[in-house]
């Protein structure tokens, strides 16, 4: 039977809700492992429970440096989403909105995955253009696209500001229906538990400190809580990318690490019942189920490793929100708080086997890496597991940049500030 | 962020550009060093810690600015014209 189920609701409740196990384990670092992760987020506990589900591999070990859900699976803005242009990330993001679709389920643990559709507004007739070359490129890869008009956008969006003398006016609108928002926290402890559950140690307060090496090859890690040997060593550590691999001599790459903040406001009525984003500028709102808005903007456009940026960019965000729902000019903030973004020269993602013999590496999410958790931890499973690509990740390499085969949405270049 | 331009003393973040990492070398225009040009267009040190990086003061004297500010805190530790220090 399930863990957590009806009857186990039930039958907890009767007894005082004191023979609840905990969701996962807090076990002492074994001497070594078939496979370490370093990085207890999102994608590394995905791709540990991955590793036990699907490749039968549950000598595991998840490494966090701090508590579980304590870095960006924790402090992004819970849209998850497969809009996009390119092939390559539509396929990948698409098999992650699938593996999304039946996560609750999967994982027997609700992550309030809500399908309410991510609406990205347009303000000129190119945009509408863009927008419809987009929802094409979606649809043809077997994804859901629906392009809006000014009055169905009226319809389904009641606050927003649809005058004509609007900064930017409303034009349309690209719909993705099954889009939606996630909890961020379920989705961590979901996987956490899963992998946990399968026989993956999760190892939290224990910050890997430098690589053990034998020649080239990557045979283990030294930690805060001793030297850990393993077969295999992953590292999924997102913004803090660049520190982890100079630890071992990796000291250039393809990534910056950059801040992004998140936002939330004080508990309204439902207002908002979709992701909506502006196409004036920069910014994704939507609203949670206690009522408040929850949203962010661009980065602050600097390189930082601090989890906090500054007040020109709160400035920048507060006025977008404004042009678009000048009814919530009176509305107070609640909390804001900065998440460190590892920004890639083309705005895609790396799932790759190496630089070093026994390593593999996960980065460049950008910031759009929680929508990517099931996905990302799926690939890089099957990626560490057979030691080379999934067809899906098999793009995301690496060497990319050197070759002249880019992943770039956006047509941008090498500015990890503007991806 | 209070970055002091030499030019006009210092001066909020808002009227300052970013222009990125200053720890690049670019190559000869004339070079055909695929590796070299990789490097400087695609690679990065990022650094955890002091930062050597551009900026313009493109809200003020629109001056190149190279700047030395730690990553970790955001502290400024020194403001220089970038025609003075940069190659």
């Amino acid at each position: 039977m399930a863990e957590y189920s009806f009857l186990s609701l039930l039958r907890n409740a009767l007894s005082g809700n004191e023979d609840w196990k905990p969701a996962w384990r807090k076990p002492d670092p074994r001497p070594s492992y078939d496979v370490i992760v370093i990085g207890g987020g999102g994608h590394g506990l995905s791709t540990a429970y991955y590793l036990a589900k699907e490749h039968g591999i549950t000598n595991v070990a998840v490494l966090e440096k701090g508590y579980l859900g304590s870095g960006n699976v924790g402090r992004n803005t819970t849209i998850v989403r497969s809009n996009y242009l390119l092939p390559d990330n539509i396929r990948f993001y698409e098999h992650s909105m699938k593996l999304w679709e039946n996560l609750s389920h999967d994982l027997n643990y609700n992550v309030m995955f809500s399908q309410r559709g991510v609406l990205n507004l347009a303000h000129t007739p190119a945009q509408m253009d863009e927008h419809a070359r987009r929802g094409n490129a979606m649809r043809h890869e077997g994804g859901d696209a629906v392009l809006l008009g000014r009055e169905e956008v009226a319809r389904m969006v009641p606050g927003l500001d649809m005058s004509a003398s609007a900064r930017f006016p409303v034009l349309g609108g690209l719909l993705q229906p099954r889009a939606g928002t996630a909890r961020h926290d379920a989705v961590a402890w979901g996987y956490a538990r899963g992998a946990d559950r399968r026989g993956v140690d999760i190892l939290e307060n224990c910050e890997v400190t430098g690589f053990l090496r034998e020649g080239e090859r990557v045979v283990g890690v030294t930690t805060t809580r001793g030297e850990i040997r393993a077969k295999k060593v992953a590292v999924a550590v997102a913004g803090s990318t660049g520190r982890v691999m100079k630890l071992a001599g990796i000291d250039n790459l393809p990534i910056e690490s950059h801040v992004l903040q998140a936002f939330v406001s004080e508990s309204l009525k439902p207002l908002i019942n979709q992701v909506v984003t502006f196409g004036g500028g920069h910014l994704y709102v939507s609203q949670s189920d206690k009522g408040g808005l929850v949203f962010g903007g661009d980065l602050d456009g600097y390189n930082t490793y601090a989890q906090r940026g500054n007040l020109p960019l709160v400035e920048e965000v507060m006025s977008e929100l404004l042009a678009m729902f000048p009814n919530l000019a009176r509305v107070r903030l609640l909390r804001s708080w900065g998440g460190v973004m590892d920004m890639s020269m083309d705005g895609s993602p790396i799932i790759t086997p190496g630089p070093l013999p026994g390593m593999f590496l996960n980065c460049g999410w950008c910031y759009g890496g929680f929508k990517a958790t099931p996905a990302s931890g799926w690939c890089f499973a099957h990626t560490i597991a057979r030691g080379e690509a999934h067809p899906l990740n098999a793009a995301f390499t690496l060497d990319r940049f050197a070759r002249g085969i880019l992943i770039d949405e956006k047509g941008q270049g090498a500015t990890p500030k503007w991806h | 962020m209070l970055i002091a331009c030499p030019y006009c003393g210092p001066r909020d973040l808002s009227e300052f550009t970013y222009q990125g990492d200053a720890n690049r070398t670019r190559p000869n225009p004339m070079s055909n060093d695929q590796s070299a040009w990789n490097a400087y267009v695609y690679e990065r040190v990022n650094t955890a810690g002091d930062h050597r990086e551009f900026w313009q003061h493109s809200g003020g004297c629109r001056a190149h600015l190279v700047v030395i500010r730690s990553t970790l805190t955001h502290e400024i530790k020194s403001v220089a014209f970038a025609r003075e220090t940069a190659k």
